[in-house]
């Protein structure tokens, strides 16, 4: 039922997922122990900027992305004088594209934990000689894990579902950025409807499979 | 200056303020006394470096820890410090064995003074290494957390109403842990607590604030006999005496506590002759008389001199303090029982003990 340029696009949407969701957790994590712990002025402005991606459109995002990445844009331009050429319709494009839309499913569940934790924990640390760096280490992120395993979760299957980003900085390059949900509009636009069925069912299963595996991680952590 | 602790500092937010200058010595126990919302917390938080007052100077021994107008401030995991918190505080995701060693693993080796099993032994929790923290009982957690803080050999210990959150039967279940810390560990501890009966059984010092000024300071047997500035124990107020164990009378199963100028006999609890035993005496069980009282069931009777009268809360009432020798006793007793005694300092008088319970 799959053919090959379908089983190209599942990998190449595994792969874009699981990119993002690495650099997503390096990236996103100090970002959400900052906005945990600040009572800075700009909490508030960076808060708001985190959560954009939750309310604007794709096609916005995707719109103004393909303008900073392009030729005249300023990240671009960067991107061009180190030698690394043009992002748009690149892997890495996507990859830079898809950190920025999905960066509040990743922030904000690990800002929720750090914030749950409180400043009790942490003195406690300190008042057993452990230092800021040392205690975010070994208490903040344990006693944070099912924060970060929420924030996986969510950062990975959001990046899954992605389509109007891609489409607008990606096109429809097979093996660099044509992925499951760009291949799906794809056959549907041919009228392949059958193919269609094969990569569509299978998202709606991996969807409904994700809810259910953090219901139950849910469950047993309320249950511990 | 080499054997003081010191803490100077002034903190004024909206709604509190605190301001306080305060040298004590560098053994036994210092208890912080007073209301909720007094300072008491705040006072520690400094003392660990948790809080940093704009003007503030911290001083353990010949160390600095604070001192804002040298520009020194040391942080909390840098000070040789172990805080017990009111909550407790355990790390959730370790168990109990590595809550215990995760401070004692970031001491050099050089430094630690207290084994890991002396600390396990002293707070009775051999049995709870291997369980998770959330399946402890408030008093078991509290006890990790003691052992927890005594583990990195700290050289001064830090103790933020570590009973308050439990109930009587746990309190109970931690006091003579807490004693025998007392007794056992020469460092130096600053207990924090709104509990006069845990003050009258722990503290050596006593420091009571009340809206973050200090307003009654010293040892803690001359502190409790003041009048001037009487420490707010309400019915609990009375003196504490340091006696020694001089004899037993099996036969009615009490013992003789002696004490610069006099002796009490207390119900025998089994302490040997020769111990120290601290007695806790209640203001308002002792009573007063001109003439000794021989048919009476009131067995300790001393003699005294009046060196002290103030009036108490109640217009009723009044406090007299009447020396025994060197040892003061407070008694409180009406106004109108002062005036028919005509009671006024120089006076000798017979003291009468309802009850004395040995507290230690």
């Amino acid at each position: 039922m799959l053919d090959f340029s379908d089983w190209a696009a599942l990998w190449l949407t595994a792969k874009l997922a699981t990119v993002t969701t690495l650099v997503l957790l390096v990236l996103g994590t100090p970002l959400a122990w900052w906005l945990a712990r600040t009572r800075s002025f700009w909490k508030g402005p960076v808060s708001a900027l985190v959560a954009m991606p939750l309310i604007l459109p794709p096609t916005v995002l995707g719109f103004y992305l393909l303008l900073f990445m392009g030729p005249e844009g300023w990240l671009g331009r960067l991107t061009h004088a180190l030698g690394w050429g043009h992002l748009p319709f690149t892997f890495a494009g996507l990859v830079v594209a898809s950190v920025i839309y999905s960066l509040p499913f990743v922030v904000q569940p690990i800002q929720n934990a750090f914030e749950a934790i409180g400043s009790g924990p942490l003195e406690a640390a300190a008042t057993l000689r452990a230092s800021p760096l040392d205690a975010f280490f070994t208490v903040a992120i344990p006693q944070a894990k099912p924060g970060f395993i929420t924030a996986a979760v969510l950062g990975f299957a959001h990046t899954i579902g992605e389509f109007g980003v891609v489409l607008m900085i990606g096109g429809n390059i097979p093996n660099a950025t044509q992925v499951v949900s760009v291949r799906i509009y794809a056959h549907v636009e041919a009228l392949e409807y059958t193919q269609a069925h094969g990569l569509a069912g299978g998202l709606v299963l991996f969807s409904f499979l994700v809810l259910l595996v953090m219901h139950w991680a849910q469950k047993r952590r309320d249950g511990a | 200056m080499n054997d003081r602790i010191h803490i100077a500092c002034r903190l004024i937010r909206r709604d509190f303020s605190l301001e306080v200058d305060l040298t004590w010595p560098d053994r036994g126990v210092m208890a912080l006394f007073g209301p909720s919302g007094s300072g008491k917390s705040t006072l520690l938080r400094i003392l660990a470096g948790l809080e940093r007052p704009p003007a503030g100077v911290v001083r353990m021994r010949k160390e600095v820890w604070q001192d804002e107008a040298r520009g020194i401030f040391c942080p909390p995991h840098r000070r040789p410090i172990g805080y017990v918190f009111q909550d407790a505080a355990l790390f959730s995701h370790l168990n109990v064995q590595e809550n215990l060693i995760y401070g004692l693993k970031r001491v050099p080796e050089a430094l630690r003074r207290v084994p890991l099993d002396r600390a396990i032994e002293l707070l009775g929790i051999g049995g709870l290494l291997e369980r998770r923290v959330v399946t402890l009982s408030g008093g078991e957690r509290q006890r990790v957390a003691i052992a927890r803080a005594l583990a990195v050999s700290p050289e001064l210990l830090l103790m933020d109403e570590p009973l308050a959150a439990l109930d009587a039967a746990r309190k109970r279940e931690i006091l003579p842990f807490l004693e025998r810390l007392h007794r056992e560990l020469v460092m130096p501890v600053v207990y924090v607590s709104h509990s006069p009966d845990e003050v009258a059984r722990l503290a050596d010092h006593l420091v009571v604030l009340e809206a973050g000024r200090v307003v009654a300071e010293g040892p803690l047997q001359t502190t409790l006999a003041r009048l001037d500035t009487p420490v707010r124990l309400g019915e609990e107020s009375g003196v504490v005496l340091e006696t020694v164990i001089g004899a037993r009378d099996a036969a009615w199963h009490l013992c003789r506590a002696d004490f610069p100028g006099g002796s009490l006999w207390i119900r025998d609890h089994g302490v040997q002759i020769g111990t120290p035993a601290r007695v806790r005496i209640l203001a308002r069980d002792v009573s007063l008389a001109l003439d000794p009282q021989t048919r009476t069931s009131i067995q300790n009777a001393l003699s005294g001199v009046v060196s002290g009268l103030a009036g108490d809360r109640h217009p009723a009432n009044s406090l007299v303090r009447v020396m025994v020798g060197d040892t003061p006793f407070v008694a409180r007793i009406t106004r109108r029982s002062a005036a028919y005694l005509e009671l006024t300092p120089g006076k000798p008088v017979w003291l009468q003990v309802k009850s004395v319970a040995l507290i230690e």
